[in-house]
C-alpha cells in the first residue's frame, strides 16, 4: 500500500521531532532552565499589561480579566504555532549557506523537515505561560457559559494556532526570495500577537479592518473572544463570522501551501 | 586611535551590507510602533499625564524607542554572541595577541554597528511616527545634540553590560543562560516595554536607578526635554557614572580572564 505524502510527512515530522527531543533531554538542567527563561520572557509582556492596569481599571472599555482572556488565547495560539512550526523561520539561513540541498535529497517532504528542524521543546514555556493566564482569566470572568461558547474556546485556540502556523509557512516561502528578510514575518506573528492581546476597540478602524480582511488575524481570537464576552465588535460584522475561525484557518493553510510551493520551486542552490 | 576608527568604520560597512535585512527590520519596527502607539493612546486617554508625560510625549516615547531598539541592541543582536562564540571556540586567543586592546576593539566595532543602525533603522520609523501621530519632537537643534550625546552614553553603558556578560563565557563556556537573564533584565528595565516612569512606587524608583535605564529611558527623557539645566547635567552624570563603573568592571574582569583562564582549543 502506498502512503499518502501527508501521512509520510507527518510521520517524518514526528520522527525528527523525537530525535531533537531526545537530544534536548540529554541536558536536562539546561532544558529546565531554558523553559523557565522562555516562560519568564514571554511573561514580561503580561507584566507590562498588569502595570498598565495598575493605573487604570479599564483599557478600551475592557477590564483586566477580559484583556487576560485576549492575551491568553492569542499567546497560546502563537505558542502552539511557534512550537510546531517556528523552526521554519530558520529557513533563510539554510538557503544562504546552502544546507537546504541536504533536505531536498531526502525522501521526506521538505516542509516537514524544515518545520521539525532543531525542534525547540523550550517553546512550551510560552504555551504554559499563556495557558496559565487563560485559566486565571476564565476563573475571574463571569461568563454566561453555553455549550457553544465552551466549545468555541478550544476551537479558537487551535484555529488561531493554525492561522499563525500558516503565516509562518508563508513567511518561510517568502524567505526563498528574500533570504535576509526573515524579520518581516515577525511583524505579522509577534506583532500580530501583541496587537491581539489588546482589545480591538483601542486601534484605529482601518487597522482593525486590515487585520480582519487582509491578514485575517482577527479570527485568531478577537471575533470569537468578543462572542464569549458578549460584546459587539467595533466593525459591526455579522455574528456568524465569530465562528468562522476554523474555515479561515483552512483557507490560510491552503494559501500558505501555495506560497511555500512557489518559494520552493524558485529555489536556486548557492552551489557551495 | 586610527585603528579603532577603522574598526568602527568597517563594522558600519558590514551592517550596511545587508540592505534587505535592514528594510525588513525597519518594517517590523514601524509595525510595532503603530501597535504600541495605539495601546499608549488608550492608556493616556484615561490617565493623561501618567508618568509625567502628556499623550504626545508618550507617543514620542514609543516611536523613539522603536527607532533606538536596534542601535541599543535592546532585543539582543550586536557583538555579544560573536565574542562568546570566539571564547568558546578558542579563537579569542588570536584576538588577544593582536596589538590592540580587546575591550576597545569590540567597543569600536559595536559603536560602528550602532551608528549604522541608528541611521538605517532609526530614521524611517521615527519619520513615519511623526507623520502619522502628533509627536512632541523638539525644534531646538541643541536638544537634538543633547539627545545624541545621551544616546552615545547609553550605547557605552549598553556595551559595558554586554561585554561583562560575554566575558562570563571564559568561565561558563556556554553563555545561553546568562544571555537569557541579561536579555530579560534589559528588556524590562530599559523601558522598552513601558516607560520606567510608569512603573509603580518604590519598584519604579529602583528601576530608574539601574544601569539599563541609561540605555533607553534617559536618552528619550533628554529628547522630550523632561529635564533641563541641572536636571540635564544630572542625566548625563548618571549615564557617565554607570558607563565608567561598568567599563572599569569589564576591564577588571578581562584582566582576570586573560590571566587565570586557559583558553580553549589546540
Amino acid at each position: 500500500m502506498v502512503e499518502s505524502p501527508v501521512v509520510q510527512g507527518l510521520r517524518a515530522y514526528v520522527l525528527i521531532v523525537g530525535m531533537w527531543i531526545r537530544s534536548t533531554m540529554a541536558y536536562r538542567t539546561s532544558f529546565a532552565l531554558t523553559v523557565l527563561g522562555n516562560f519568564l520572557v514571554t511573561g514580561l509582556d503580561f507584566v507590562a499589561i498588569m502595570i498598565m492596569f495598575w493605573h487604570t481599571d479599564v483599557l478600551g472599555g475592557f477590564a483586566v480579566a477580559e484583556v487576560a482572556l485576549l492575551y491568553g488565547t492569542a499567546s497560546a495560539s502563537l505558542g502552539l504555532a511557534d512550537l510546531t512550526m517556528g523552526s521554519a523561520s530558520r529557513l533563510g539561513r539554510r538557503v544562504r549557506d546552502g544546507t537546504l540541498d541536504t533536505l531536498l535529497v531526502r525522501p521526506v517532504p521538505v516542509i516537514a523537515q524544515v518545520a521539525a528542524d532543531r525542534f525547540a521543546l523550550r517553546r512550551l514555556g510560552r504555551v504554559s505561560q499563556a495557558l496559565l493566564v487563560l485559566v486565571w482569566a476564565l476563573s475571574s470572568l463571569e461568563v454566561a457559559w453555553t455549550p457553544v461558547k465552551a466549545l468555541l474556546l478550544p476551537v479558537t485556540v487551535l484555529s488561531g494556532a493554525a492561522i499563525f502556523g500558516a503565516l509562518m509557512v508563508a513567511g518561510a516561502g517568502f524567505q526563498f526570495l528574500a533570504q535576509d528578510a526573515a524579520e518581516v514575518q515577525n511583524s505579522f506573528t509577534y506583532g500580530g500577537n501583541t496587537m491581539l492581546q489588546y482589545p480591538p476597540t483601542i486601534f484605529a478602524k482601518d487597522l482593525v479592518r486590515g487585520v480582519t480582511f487582509i491578514v485575517p488575524l482577527a479570527f485568531v481570537n478577537w471575533l470569537p473572544a468578543l462572542r464569549i464576552l458578549d460584546r459587539q465588535d467595533p466593525l459591526g460584522l455579522p455574528g456568524w463570522l465569530d465562528f468562522a475561525g476554523p474555515v479561515v484557518a483552512v483557507g490560510c493553510c491552503f494559501l500558505a501551501g501555495l506560497a511555500w510551493r512557489a518559494g520552493l520551486r524558485s529555489y536556486r542552490s548557492t552551489g557551495s | 586611535m586610527r585603528l579603532y576608527g577603522a574598526v568602527a568604520a568597517s563594522s558600519f560597512r558590514r551592517y550596511a551590507t545587508y540592505r534587505v535585512a535592514t528594510a525588513a527590520g525597519v518594517f517590523t519596527n514601524t509595525v510595532f510602533g503603530f501597535i504600541l502607539a495605539y495601546t499608549f493612546i488608550a492608556l493616556w486617554s484615561i490617565r493623561p499625564h501618567l508618568g509625567g508625560y502628556d499623550q504626545a510625549q508618550a507617543l514620542t516615547f514609543v516611536w523613539t524607542s522603536q527607532a533606538m531598539l536596534a542601535a541599543a541592541a535592546l532585543l539582543g543582536g550586536g557583538f555579544q554572541q560573536e565574542l562568546q562564540e570566539r571564547i568558546r571556540t578558542g579563537d579569542i586567543a588570536i584576538d588577544l595577541y593582536r596589538p590592540a586592546d580587546l575591550q576597545l576593539w569590540w567597543l569600536a566595532s559595536d559603536l560602528g554597528r550602532a551608528a549604522f543602525q541608528l541611521l538605517g533603522r532609526g530614521l524611517v520609523p521615527l519619520a513615519v511616527g511623526a507623520l502619522c501621530f502628533d509627536l512632541a519632537l523638539p525644534s531646538s537643534p541643541l536638544v537634538w545634540l543633547a539627545f545624541l550625546a545621551s544616546v552615545l552614553l547609553g550605547l557605552l553603558v549598553g556595551f559595558a553590560v554586554r561585554y561583562l556578560v560575554a566575558l562570563t563565557s571564559f568561565w561558563l563556556l556556554d553563555g545561553a543562560g546568562v544571555d537569557m537573564v541579561s536579555g530579560l533584565l534589559c528588556l524590562f528595565f530599559s523601558g522598552s516595554l513601558l516607560p520606567l516612569t510608569v512603573f509603580p512606587g518604590a519598584f519604579g524608583d529602583v528601576a530608574r536607578m539601574l544601569p539599563w535605564s541609561a540605555m533607553l529611558q534617559v536618552p528619550v527623557d533628554v529628547l522630550l526635554g523632561v529635564n533641563s539645566g541641572a536636571g540635564l547635567a544630572g542625566s548625563f552624570a548618571f549615564q557617565g557614572c554607570w558607563a565608567l563603573v561598568l567599563l572599569a568592571a569589564g576591564r577588571l574582569l578581562q584582566g582576570l580572564a586573560t590571566r587565570k583562564v586557559v583558553v580553549q582549543g589546540g
